[in-house]
Formats: C-alpha cells, sequence, structure tokens
C-alpha cells in the first residue's frame, strides 16, 4: 500500500502534468518536423541535380564561325551533302591543308616519311585511284589529292573535317539557362566586347543536346562534338555484359534455389556472392586490368569491348544472382509438386514450370542490373576504354569508349564548352536508363496482372 | 492331352520370367545424363563467383607482392609513411587513407542523419499515399550513375561551398564537396535499409507504449529505435563501406595529387585511393612498372576496409537481432 502511493507522489498530476504533456509533445512535433525535413532535402537534392545539368546543357553561347555555312550551302546544312560536294568545299577553302588531311587520316607510315614515299606504300591496303600508285603526296595535283580524299574517307569523317577545318565553329562563351534568362544585358555587353576581337561573333540559343550531338561522333572540338560512339559502345558493352551475366546468374540462381543442399560448399557460394555485391567497382576495375586485359589478351585483345563487357558482367552478377534467387523462390512449391507428381524430372520441371512463372522477376531483376552496368565509370576507366576514340566500334574486338568515359572526360576538363556538351551528354545518358527503368516497371506491372488474372 | 502339355509349359515359362523380372526390378533411378549435365552446369555458375574471388585475392595479393618486393619500398613503409610521390619513389598511403576517411567522414555526416530522418518519416509518420510517391523518388536518386554525382559535386556543390566560405578559403578541387554530394548518393541506400528494419518492428511493442502513455516521439526513440537498433547500424556500415569505395564523385572533385594536411582541412584539394587509382590507370600506364603495381596495393588495402565493413555489417545485423514472433 505505502509503495503505491509513493509511486503515485512520483507522477506529475494536474497542471504541472499538462505541462510535462505539452513540453513532451511540442518535442516531438519538433523531432518530427526534422524527419520531414531530412526527407525533403533528399529531393531538394534530386531536383538540384536536374536543374543544375538542365541548366547547363541549354542557354545562350557567343559563337563565331570561320566561313558562314550559309555561304557553302543553301539553308547552311551540311549534313545532306555527299562525299564529292564536301571535298570540293575542302579544296574550295583548304586547298594547301589537303596533304595534311591525307596523312593525318589515312596514312599508314611514320609522319615524318609520308612526302618521300609513294601511295603504294603511304596508303598501303586504302582505296585510292591505282593510276596515282607510284607517285608521292606532293606530286599530286589538287584535284588528284582530293581524289584521294574522296575515294577513301567516309562521309562522315568528311563532314568533320568541312565542320571543324572549314566552317570552324568556335564557342566564344556559352552561358547557363540561368544567365540567359535572367542576365541578358550581361551577356549583350559581352557578345559587344567579343564582336571587337571576332567580327563574325554571334550570340545564338543553344540547346547541346540536339540531334547533330546525338549522330555525331566524338571530337576534340567542343561545337562539333557528339555522342554517337559513346552511345554505341555503350551498347556494344551491355549486349556482351547481358550476354554472359544472364545465363551464368541465372545459372547460379537456379543452382542455388533449386539443387543446393545446405552443405559447406553451398554455404561458401551464398555469403561469397553477398560478400561480392558489396566489393567496390574499381576492384572489378583492376581485375579486369590484370585478368582480361593482360592475362588473357590472346582471347580479349587487350582493353576492347569484350573485356569491359565481362568486367562488368562479373560486377553485377551477383545482383543478377541475388534477385533471381528472390524471383525462383516466390515460384509456390505447389507447383513443382504437381509437375514432379504427373512424372516431369526436376529439369522438365524447372525449365517448363519454376522458370516461367519466375522469368518476369528475373528479368526485372536483370534490367536493373543493367542499368547499373550503363552507368558505371570506375572499372571502364580503370581496365582503360579509350578517351578518344571516333570510329564507331563494329566487333567485340574493338577499341571504344563508352557515355559515362565520355562524361568524365568532358567534365574533368575546365572549360566550360565542355561542361556543356557534358551535360547534354549526361541528359542522354539518363534517358537511357529511365527507358530501362520503364521497361522493367512494365515487366512488373504485367506480372501482377497475369498473377491476379 | 497335347493342349494340356502346353498350357502347362505356357504356365511355367511365364512363372520363370516373372522370377526373373523380380530379380532384376531394384528400384534404382534410371541414368539421366542430360540432367545431369545440366546440374553439373549450375554448379558451375555458383562456382564461378567463388572464382572470381580468389580472383581478386589472387591478383591483387600478386601484384602488391611484386610491389613490395621491387625494392622501391616495403610494407611497413607503405603502411606508415605520409607521402605519396611515386615520381619521387615515396609511396606511403597515408595521405591517400585519410582523404578517403575525410570524404567518408563527411559522406556520413549528411548520409546518417538525413537518411535515418527520412527513414523514421517514411516509416513511422508518412500518411501510406505520401510513401508510396516518395519511395520510388528515394529508388531514383539511388539508381543515378555516379560520373553524375561527380558532375553534380564539382558544377553545384563546389561554387554553393566557395559561394559561402569564401573563394579564397575553398579550392576549385576540395573533399567537402565530393563527401557531401556522396553523402547525397548513400542516403537513398541507408534510408531503405533502416527503413525496412523499422518497418520489421511489430506494431504491437509500439502499441504498448502508446498504452503506457508515451508519445509517438518517446515511442520512437525509446521502443523503435532499439528494436531496429541491428538493422540501422548494418545500414550505417554498409554506407561507410560504399562511400570508401565510392570513386566517379572523388576523381572529379576532390581533386589529384595526395595531400597530407593535419588537422585536416576539408577544404583543400586530395587525392583519395580510389581517386588515385583512376587516375593513374586513366593515363598511359605501362604494365609492370612500380605505379601499375602500386595500384594493386592500394586496391588490396580497399579490398580489406570494405570486406571489414561488409562482414562487420553482417555481424552487427545478426548479432543484435531482435527476433519477436
Amino acid at each position: 500500500m505505502s509503495a503505491s502511493v509513493s509511486q503515485a507522489n512520483l507522477l506529475p498530476t494536474g497542471a504541472e502534468f499538462q505541462k510535462g504533456l505539452a513540453r513532451r509533445n511540442f518535442r516531438g512535433s519538433v523531432w518530427g518536423r526534422f524527419y520531414s525535413l531530412s526527407l525533403l532535402v533528399a529531393i531538394l537534392a534530386l531536383i538540384a541535380l536536374v536543374l543544375n545539368i538542365v541548366n547547363s546543357a541549354f542557354g545562350y553561347a557567343i559563337t563565331a564561325y570561320e566561313v558562314e555555312p550559309t555561304a557553302l550551302v543553301a539553308g547552311g546544312d551540311v549534313g545532306g551533302l555527299d562525299a564529292e560536294q564536301l571535298v570540293v568545299i575542302l579544296q574550295d577553302y583548304q586547298e594547301r591543308r589537303l596533304p595534311v588531311y591525307i596523312r593525318d587520316n589515312l596514312s599508314v607510315v611514320d609522319p615524318s616519311i609520308f612526302t618521300q614515299v609513294p601511295l603504294s606504300e603511304s596508303l598501303a591496303g586504302r582505296t585510292f585511284p591505282a593510276e596515282l600508285a607510284a607517285m608521292t603526296v606532293t606530286e599530286l595535283t589538287r584535284d588528284q589529292q582530293a581524289a584521294v580524299l574522296a575515294a577513301s574517307l567516309s562521309v562522315d569523317t568528311l563532314r568533320s573535317l568541312v565542320e571543324v577545318e572549314v566552317i570552324g565553329e568556335q564557342v566564344i562563351h556559352p552561358y547557363a539557362l540561368s544567365e540567359s534568362l535572367f542576365e541578358r544585358s550581361r551577356i549583350d555587353a559581352e557578345l559587344l566586347e567579343a564582336l571587337e576581337d571576332e567580327p563574325n561573333a554571334r550570340l545564338e540559343f543553344r540547346s547541346w543536346l540536339n540531334f547533330e550531338f546525338l549522330t555525331a561522333a566524338g571530337s576534340s572540338d567542343p561545337a562539333a562534338a557528339g555522342v554517337r560512339t559513346a552511345l554505341l559502345g555503350t551498347l556494344w558493352v551491355i549486349f556482351i555484359t547481358v550476354l554472359f551475366a544472364f545465363p551464368v546468374g541465372v545459372g547460379a540462381a537456379i543452382y542455388l534455389e533449386e539443387y543446393a543442399v545446405p552443405n559447406r560448399l553451398n554455404k561458401l557460394i551464398e555469403t561469397n556472392i553477398r560478400n561480392l555485391a558489396g566489393v567496390p567497382s574499381i576492384i572489378y576495375g583492376l581485375l579486369g586490368l590484370a585478368v582480361l586485359v593482360r592475362s588473357l589478351e590472346f582471347i580479349t585483345q587487350g582493353r576492347t569491348i569484350l573485356s569491359a563487357g565481362l568486367t562488368l558482367g562479373l560486377l553485377i552478377l551477383p545482383v543478377i544472382i541475388i534477385n533471381s534467387q528472390e524471383a525462383i523462390r516466390a515460384v509456390p512449391s505447389s507447383i513443382r509438386e504437381a509437375s514432379f507428381g504427373v512424372g516431369a524430372t526436376k529439369w522438365q520441371t524447372i525449365w517448363n514450370q519454376v522458370l516461367p512463372a519466375a522469368m518476369p522477376g528475373i528479368l526485372t531483376g536483370t534490367i536493373l542490373a543493367m542499368s547499373r552496368a550503363v552507368g558505371e565509370t570506375a572499372p571502364l576507366i580503370v581496365i582503360g576504354a579509350s578517351t578518344f576514340i571516333v570510329t564507331d566500334p563494329t566487333s567485340p574486338f574493338a577499341k571504344f569508349t563508352a557515355l559515362p568515359i565520355q562524361i568524365y572526360q568532358w567534365t574533368a576538363r575546365p572549360q566550360s564548352e565542355f561542361r556543356a556538351i557534358a551535360a547534354a551528354a549526361i541528359i542522354v545518358l539518363l534517358v537511357l536508363l529511365l527507358l530501362f527503368n520503364a521497361t522493367a516497371i512494365i515487366l512488373r506491372q504485367r506480372y501482377r496482372k497475369s498473377l491476379q488474372g | 492331352m497335347q493342349t494340356q502339355l502346353e498350357a502347362g509349359r505356357e504356365i511355367s515359362r511365364v512363372q520363370s520370367a516373372v522370377a526373373a523380372r523380380r530379380a532384376q526390378a531394384t528400384l534404382y533411378k534410371r541414368p539421366r545424363p542430360g540432367e545431369d549435365a545440366i546440374r553439373v552446369y549450375l554448379l558451375l555458375c555458383g562456382i564461378l563467383s567463388i572464382f572470381t574471388t580468389l580472383g581478386i585475392i589472387f591478383v591483387l595479393g600478386e601484384e602488391s607482392l611484386r610491389f613490395f618486393t621491387s625494392g622501391v619500398t616495403n610494407a611497413v613503409e607503405f603502411l606508415t609513411s605520409i607521402k605519396w610521390q611515386p615520381q619521387a619513389g615515396e609511396f606511403g598511403i597515408l595521405p591517400l587513407l585519410e582523404s578517403t576517411l575525410m570524404t567518408s567522414f563527411m559522406a556520413m555526416l549528411v548520409a546518417i542523419p538525413l537518411g535515418l530522418g527520412s527513414a523514421i518519416y517514411l516509416a513511422e509518420y508518412a500518411p501510406s499515399r505520401v510513401r508510396s510517391t516518395m519511395k520510388p523518388i528515394l529508388e531514383v536518386l539511388a539508381g543515378i550513375p555516379t560520373v553524375v554525382y561527380g558532375y553534380f559535386a564539382l558544377t553545384f556543390m563546389t561554387p554553393a561551398l566557395r559561394g559561402i566560405f569564401g573563394q579564397d578559403a575553398v579550392q576549385i578541387y576540395n573533399t567537402a564537396a565530393a563527401g557531401i554530394v556522396m553523402g547525397i548518393m548513400i542516403l537513398p541506400t541507408i534510408s531503405s535499409m533502416a527503413e525496412d528494419a523499422l518497418s520489421s518492428v511489430p506494431r504491437s511493442l509500439r502499441e504498448a507504449s502508446y498504452g503506457l502513455g508515451a508519445t509517438r516521439f518517446e515511442t520512437i526513440v525509446k521502443v523503435v529505435l532499439p528494436a531496429a537498433l541491428s538493422g540501422i547500424l548494418a545500414a550505417f556500415i554498409i554506407g561507410i563501406s560504399r562511400a570508401v569505395g565510392e570513386t566517379m564523385i572523388v576523381a572529379l572533385a576532390a581533386g589529384a595529387g595526395s595531400n597530407w594536411s593535419f588537422p585536416p582541412n576539408f577544404f583543400v584539394a586530395a587525392e583519395t585511393m580510389t581517386g588515385h587509382i583512376a587516375r593513374i590507370s586513366g593515363g598511359d600506364l605501362s604494365y609492370d612498372s612500380v605505379d601499375y603495381n602500386s595500384l594493386f596495393a592500394i586496391g588490396l588495402m580497399l579490398f580489406f576496409i570494405t570486406l571489414g565493413l561488409n562482414l562487420l555489417s553482417q555481424w552487427v545485423s545478426k548479432r543484435f537481432r531482435e527476433v519477436y514472433q
């Protein structure tokens, strides 16, 4: 009895209790606000990130042409010209540099002896008019030099030569979207300044992300650079990655879920996969560099798409395995038992019952793993994706560059015009990822419907 | 007569056939070579992961061994020297390790309070409609490639810090901007793991706490958080492990060239372990040079740190797990 009395005395009552309760509620609401605020900060960060990219990818730019495109072709679009016409333009404007273009783009001999040896040697293996084979480059007339260029260079290369060498668009100063919207008077003042040095300077509103950017090859000139080579490189690498990681990953998942008995080996495999998922991606790069690029060079040909694809394949393998395991585990065991009951073997059961039922989940997991591989940059840098490549990859043994590598390279440059094209390339990458993820979501939705229906 | 005889023969033939069959009918599984081959293939798929781990350990170990026996440096100097200047033959990992710890510390300073806060909000406060719209947004944040975060750190966070603390105080490349953005990158990981841990605490515990007169905040702090502690700690440790191994953000925003600063200065350029590997291997690197081997020694260090953290996280989540029925 006395104990309960003293207890009651310890607990506040009446006004004191009300005061304490108010204080407790106040403290709770302050912290509650902090919790919701922290989520808000995360969302604001995402918005800032997107706005920051959009801000750099669009905006005014002060540019100047060496030669107005409209002077070359009506309408100013050199994209529609064929090889002959492009060579004529080169000949008209940069006649003296034709041998240089031949040397830079076609020569297979050392630059120091290029002018002394006949074409049959310096251009061995290239296509050019046969009657010129015995002559050196300096003996050719300008027309013959032009004919050599027209015969062996692709339209793409010729077009980029015209763009860089003749039109020579120079970005003097790019502006961010925010500057373009709110600081127009400063931009105008700077345009006037620029006009003093460069009478051709002009102000234009520029979307750095445009059709040309998507279709042009890489270039050291930011105004002419595009992401086609990098985009194709990324698609090739991902293709190899999935070709390797999907069958192996799903296979391992089937083994672990359907066959493995809990012995020491299988437990080891299971924990090992979980730990591999936590290994930093750059370590996979070192593994790829030492094993795939160096030791297996006779198969992979060194720093190629194949090496990169397999490296990324090893990287996403644990993700695919874990996701596939979950999908397989979700298939009800009654399906398996029914299949055994009508006399199917284990593999017949897996192939005809379990896998079809688990496939949407497996595919969703694989697509998510793929989108992780698309954005991976560090392993590709370590195994040595080439930074400057302008030819499209055509086989798994080609040297390559990839979209994230290109973004990294452009971002690392101090000039702001490279920042602008980096932002445009980021948008391309994010749209690619969005496509992947949308596919995964649609698959998941369809799977849910088929379960319900 | 004849027919009887034949019938008798027939019977005895059937009887002997049945007996013979009975002797044969030991109940063995029919051999199925196809099934066995498939089983072996699937086992090999599983074992490949073990080979991957062995490959990593072997490659890192072998090249590190070459590095330490090359005569240029040794393991003691590698672990204790505060100078990393490959041109001068100085290979002390401490400056690189220090920058890694600095960026990771900065990242956790951002990611732990914000990640845990948003997890508590999502698990305890948010109405289900808010939760179902917010979780995908966090997933988007988690799915953005790290190189994009690197761009964000360099072109947004650094100018912002320079605007706040002054152009002179903050260098163009610095560990603070890299660390903060890394924190934003890790936030969704911590948030989603912590939220899972909070959601798995049974309702009955909360209701008991309310029944005793506790407010919602008191219930969260004194009942739910302690109950979910193992999962939350595991999330923090995984977050640190990801911060240590993160490459692109630091490669773009933290700067090139190792820098030992004591006391640590977050506003100056300093190269982390991962940043150094990325920068050196991105250039023209000849095989079997000391530079090449040194990358693997750094990689080995990195591997041990992250593996240790991952194992610790698994141990914590197992050791301190509260099991409810």
